[in-house]
């Protein structure tokens, strides 16, 4: 066709003027089954470029080849929600000279919208694209190869970065639309093998738990919902992924069922349970800035009501638009909460990085009601602790605490514990919860940090929130 | 896991996922479960994934009881 933008990878990388210390970009919605980054980051090192800053959406295990690339001193700087496996432990041992950035879903769109994190060149993989460069995380032919949905962390990137790359495994006819990586923001469209393995987008098994424990704490988190206050005709709400959140969602269901309440969206990550939800007219809108597993990836592929949101119109802090703004309640995991409420999903009791801030900042900031579920204790390590080991998510922002041993509300929100002890649930002190885990389990002994900074944690507004530090041994 | 070879004094060889926290902790048990049961020689390997304190004091016993032959329980 006139006008097409398909060259090989090493021409577009030589096309969009990238130089030693630039910043390139990618996103992670194939998750574990992501193959954009590591394809690029290689030919990059062939081509003998050093000190390249990558700001990704997020990291995971299957980024380990990075190890490599920053030995090589060919990646220098790295920004990113989370990082797991080897490369996570790694950088928690010291391997970058360079603190790594860590923001939230929200505040990365923030910082890309606002110019403080500048991206040269986004690599943004995509399912479909045609010779213009309209992209989609859909299949749209029969040749398609690979799905996963919603391209909502890309969007900023596609919008805001000087130059963008689209590399696809379908390279289709134009027009394809609707697309959310419009053209006109696109230079070049490289077509590829693989983008990435849509066997691997699921967080967590898309199945019912059968673990007791999990079931106990969504029965009580689904109680804590339902007598809120928030539950009524026209609620909002987001669940995170995992045995216990899915389950909260079979609960929360069944009582909309019986008092004949719908909700007028559901956001975030976007599940096959919200997906059943909405399918069987219990949900209005599902509102998607990623798609967790298949069958939330395909309804967005056929569904008007499901729609791909950016990350900046999900959960900017900065635009009183983002929908994070209108959510009502949402339900969120822990690694660690503190006696002040403060949360901690990023970095282990052991002192090593092995997860991501995700949404979690921007939706319990906004929310009306936050929910936090965790158990007591995994295994010997406490989950409710005098103090988190790395702060991510502010404890003003946390309202409620759910454990197996009873329910914590944030004395700053005596609204909400009222209604819950009018439903006769059982309310505890959160020092007391602390103080339990530790009868249990006898006092930690310090970690063993070293002074060496290894990662920056920042909040959604642009400020330092807390630092994180290299462990030794 | 646990396991109990002969040996002089109590020498403990812990490995553990929570070493840096409660590694101490976990090698005070061993040994207090041992000293408690009289044993005052042996050589003790344990692997442990972050087990709570009271199935270390189980483990350590039914390793004791396996090495010496000597149920506890019911002698």
């Amino acid at each position: 066709m006139r006008n097409s933008k398909v060259v090989s990878l090493e021409e577009a990388i030589k096309k969009s003027g990238l130089k030693d210390g630039m910043t390139i970009s990618f996103h992670h919605h194939f998750r574990g089954g992501d193959k954009v980054v590591n394809l690029v980051v290689d030919k990059l090192a062939q081509m003998g470029f050093k000190d390249l800053k990558l700001a990704a959406s997020s990291l995971s295990d299957v980024h380990k080849p990075l190890i490599e690339h920053i030995k090589n001193g060919v990646i220098t700087g790295i920004s990113t929600s989370g990082l797991r496996g080897e490369l996570a432990d790694a950088i928690s041992h010291g391997l970058l000279k360079e603190p790594v950035v860590f923001r939230s879903h929200g505040g990365r769109g923030s910082a890309i919208a606002g110019g403080e994190l500048k991206i040269d060149v986004a690599f943004l993989g995509a399912s479909a694209c045609d010779e213009l460069g309209n992209a989609c995380g859909v299949p749209r032919s029969e040749n398609g190869k690979s799905i996963c949905g919603s391209l909502g962390y890309a969007l900023p990137d596609a919008r805001y970065a000087k130059h963008v790359v689209v590399l696809t495994d379908d390279l289709v006819a134009y027009p394809n639309l609707p697309a959310g990586i419009r053209g006109a923001d696109v230079e070049s469209v490289v077509v590829v093998d693989s983008v990435g393995d849509s066997a691997k987008i699921s967080a967590g098994a898309i199945r019912d738990s059968k673990n007791p424990r999990d079931i106990l704490l969504a029965n009580q988190a689904a109680k804590v919902v339902i007598n809120s206050g928030y539950f009524e005709d026209g609620f909002s709400i987001q669940t995170g992924t995992g045995g216990a959140s899915l389950a909260v969602v079979k609960y929360i269901r069944e009582e909309m069922i019986n008092r004949g309440i719908k909700a007028s969206f559901a956001l975030g990550g976007i599940t096959a349970h919200m997906v059943k939800l909405h399918e069987e007219g219990l949900i209005g809108k599902l509102i998607d800035v990623q798609s967790f597993d298949k069958v939330a990836a395909q309804s967005i592929a056929s569904d008007p009501s499901h729609v791909e949101v950016s990350a900046v119109e999900y959960a900017s802090g900065q635009h009183l638009g983002s929908a994070t703004h209108a959510l009502d309640i949402v339900i969120l995991s822990a690694l660690e909460v503190d006696t002040d409420f403060n949360v901690n999903v990023l970095v282990g009791s052991d002192g090593i990085i092995r997860g991501a801030i995700g949404g979690h900042q921007d939706t319990a900031a906004d929310s009306a009601l936050s929910i936090i579920v965790c158990p007591l204790l995994r295994g010997r390590i406490p989950c409710v602790v005098p103090k988190v080991t790395t702060l991510i998510t502010p404890g003003k922002s946390v309202d409620v605490v759910v454990t197996e041993y009873g329910i914590a509300v944030n004395p700053g929100r005596p609204e909400i514990a009222e209604k819950l002890k009018a439903a006769c649930l059982k309310l505890v002190d959160i020092k007391d919860l602390a103080a339990k885990a530790n009868s249990i389990i006898g006092t930690p002994d310090p970690l063993p940090f070293g002074d060496k900074v290894v990662g920056v944690v920042m909040n959604r507004d642009g400020s330092v929130l807390d630092k994180i530090y290299n462990i030794k041994g | 896991m646990v396991t109990i070879g002969p040996g002089e004094g109590l020498q403990v060889e812990l490995q553990s996922s929570v070493e840096a926290q409660f590694g101490r902790q976990i090698r005070a048990v061993i040994t207090e479960t041992l000293e408690g049961l009289g044993v005052t020689d042996a050589h003790v390997q344990a692997i442990d994934k972050g087990a709570l304190d009271c199935t270390i004091r189980a483990r350590v016993t039914a390793a004791a009881v396996r090495a010496t032959g000597k149920d506890v329980w019911k002698d």
